[in-house]
């Protein structure tokens, strides 16, 4: 896949955001992370509970203001002080998709009034009949349908639910959509329903995705390239398939042979990579690499330096010190 | 080989406002000593209420078996007194919770919480149950054990406390343990952790283990056998080579399509249209038929009989009938050796 020659819609330059913990302590949440998101592409961010990924979702679409760094969208910093009605501006260009569709939907609010928020927020429909129309469209474009206009969340299952979500995130024509484990809280069948949808849309509407996951199959099978995060920071970020075959990253590595595979087969001859222990406290993360209190290559210069973020391959980054020539070298 | 648990044509309803949902209609498996069954569906098909069932831990008021036979060695739960039933929690038959956030107890040290049932089952004195406390604690690998026994459960992360969950369920040497989606609440490297965890155990103690899982991933690693729930029914079962690799159910085949494989080329998942029934007013007849491609008329009216593909392989489904047309499963559900 051609990854040169493209246009970036969103670049994120050492991102960091922080967030006080008791008297002293700080959370690194998200640890100077950089990425470019673009035209049309799908980049999916994965890693485990607490490594961040939520976090630089919600930093981007400016839910939570950065501790330092830029997000650039099409070249203009989200982060910059604006006022309401360029804020206004931005928001119709980038929409969220939530992680739980019972608690991001209210629940007194008809779907009509869901779907339609935005839509009289930016003043998008002139008449009433107009504002119906369009959410009318928007329940079938995600495939629901207009009788389902007047009821209440609870009325619908997880799969309808996160439909309706979907038809929220639609309703102001975004060019950005960021979804933040969409699919987690949804039953296998449901699952592949969601994402068919997801990539249905994207193909029609041109939209560029940012998916974030803990579910790594899924993660493959929607994306185009895939970043990885560990605490904090970004370890690997190439295309998927790419990732899949060649994982450079100790992290990446354990993490692919930790999933389970559906072929008995399979998982009686595979030999796995099992880490040892628990991820690490973010309050008092690790010196030099972070992963290197779990990683079965660590090295001295692992604990002393921290390794550089750095393209190994054409188009395959990772910040890892077993990639570094230096490193290795100093090391023997 | 011995059947160590039979259950036989087991309902389970449930009364609520709107009236009353039938969880589970008709299951019937067996479990023999030593091995592992896999119980797999989606939410609502009934795998978590077969299980609480045998455990007898439906709520009281709403809940309850309506029909059928638990045998446990020859015993009957269904009909056993709440007394008989306390000294086979724990003891005989134990269970694994999914949320390892929520099934200690945060005011008790985790010593206290497994000497519990050692002290209750086997009459240990406090000092005896301590050791074996301690000693459990080693064998499901948490570090210091001799320190930690005193801890309570907020100073163990989600997957150390799983840890300890199992070690409360194998303290007494259950014959059965029953793990209710284990490791969904973990990460994938933690869920690696403890389904090694669990097959080093197994190995060692001859546990049988009722596995209920959504993931076929975490069923082809765990489990010997397996058996698909759909509706409140068992629509298939066999061992995992025959449901993996020779499904024969339109649902299984449609639960195999839908996971995206790591090893293939991404091309659109095949989704199951539609939503699982309402319990409440479950269909005529096959559950599935509603969202089945394959689906004919006699599927609506009549509930398909189990047919035997082989001796341990059974599906319920009217396409195994020698009158329907043959069909072929869709190349999305082909798995590895099968493909």
């Amino acid at each position: 896949m051609a990854v040169v020659e493209r246009e970036k819609l969103l670049e994120v330059k050492n991102l960091k955001k922080y967030f006080p913990a008791g008297k002293k302590g700080v959370l690194k949440a998200v640890d100077d992370v950089s990425f470019d998101i673009y035209k049309g592409e799908t980049l999916g961010l994965v890693g485990e509970s607490g490594c961040g990924k939520s976090t630089t979702g919600r930093t981007i679409i400016r839910l939570y203001d950065a501790t330092e760094g830029e997000v650039l969208y099409e070249g203009d910093d989200v982060h910059d002080k604006k006022s309401r009605s360029e804020l206004k501006k931005f928001n119709r260009k980038m929409q969220m998709i939530f992680q739980d569709p019972y608690a991001s939907l209210n629940p007194r609010m008809t779907v009509k009034d869901i779907i339609a928020e935005g839509i009289d927020i930016h003043g998008l429909a002139k008449t009433k009949k107009d504002r119906e129309n369009r959410v009318y469209e928007l329940l079938e474009t995600v495939g629901l349908n207009k009788e389902h206009a007047n009821r209440y969340p609870h009325e619908f299952s997880g799969g309808q639910r996160q439909r309706i979500g979907i038809a929220r995130a639609l309703a102001v024509d975004p060019d950005f959509i960021i979804a933040d484990e969409p699919i987690s809280a949804l039953d296998v069948s449901i699952q592949a329903q969601v994402v068919n949808l997801m990539m249905e849309l994207q193909k029609e509407r041109g939209l560029t995705y940012l998916f974030i996951a803990h579910d790594l199959s899924m993660v493959k099978h929607i994306s185009d390239r895939v970043g990885v995060m560990y605490l904090g920071n970004i370890v690997e970020l190439t295309t998927s398939d790419e990732l899949y075959e060649e994982p450079l990253h100790p992290y990446t590595q354990a993490l692919l042979s930790a999933i389970p595979v559906p072929d008995p087969e399979l998982e009686r001859s595979r030999e796995r990579i099992i880490l040892e222990g628990d991820v690490p406290s973010p309050i008092n993360p690790p010196s030099g690499c972070r992963f290197r209190t779990r990683c079965p290559h660590a090295m001295d210069v692992c604990a002393a330096v921290k390794p550089k973020w750095q393209e190994a391959r054409e188009g395959h980054w990772v910040a890892c010190h077993l990639y570094d020539e230096e490193a290795v070298k100093q090391q023997n | 080989m011995e059947k160590l648990l039979e259950l036989d044509n087991i309902h389970v309803s449930f009364q609520t406002y709107g009236g009353e949902v039938k969880a589970v209609r008709g299951v019937s498996f067996t479990l023999d000593k030593g091995e592992s069954l896999a119980i797999v569906g989606e939410s609502g098909s009934g795998k978590s209420v077969t299980s609480k069932s045998i455990m007898r831990l439906l709520p009281n008021k709403i809940g309850s078996i309506k029909q059928g036979s638990i045998k446990f060695q020859g015993k009957d739960l269904a009909k056993a007194s709440e007394r008989d039933m306390e000294k086979i929690r724990g003891a005989e038959i134990s269970m694994i919770f999914q949320d390892p956030m929520t099934s200690l107890n945060p005011t008790m040290t985790i010593g206290k919480q497994i000497m519990e049932g050692l002290r209750k089952h086997q009459n240990m004195s406090k000092s005896e149950a301590k050791e074996r406390a301690v000693n459990l604690l080693k064998l499901v690998g948490i570090p210091n054990p001799e320190l930690r026994v005193d801890e309570y459960p907020h100073q163990f992360s989600g997957g150390m406390r799983q840890r300890v969950v199992i070690a409360i369920a194998l303290s007494c040497n259950p014959k059965v343990l029953i793990a209710d989606e284990p490791t969904t609440a973990l990460d994938v490297t933690i869920q690696a952790q403890i389904l090694d965890l669990m097959r080093d155990l197994q190995d060692k103690t001859g546990t049988a283990i009722i596995l209920i899982t959504h993931d076929l991933g975490v069923v082809a690693n765990l489990a010997q056998r397996v058996a698909v729930m759909y509706g409140g029914m068992i629509v298939e079962t066999g061992t995992v080579d025959e449901i993996f690799y020779k499904p024969k159910h339109p649902y299984t085949w449609g639960l195999l399509a839908s996971m995206p494989k790591l090893n293939a080329e991404s091309k659109e998942l095949l989704a199951i249209p539609g939503t699982p029934p309402d319990l409440m007013n479950p269909p005529k007849g096959c559950p599935f038929a509603a969202r089945c491609p394959y689906a004919m008329e006699v599927c609506l009216e009549n509930m398909p009989e189990a047919t035997d593909v082989s001796s341990s392989h059974k599906a319920a489904c009217w396409l195994l009938d020698e009158r329907a047309p043959k069909v072929e499963p869709p190349e999305e559900a082909l798995v590895g050796g099968a493909r």
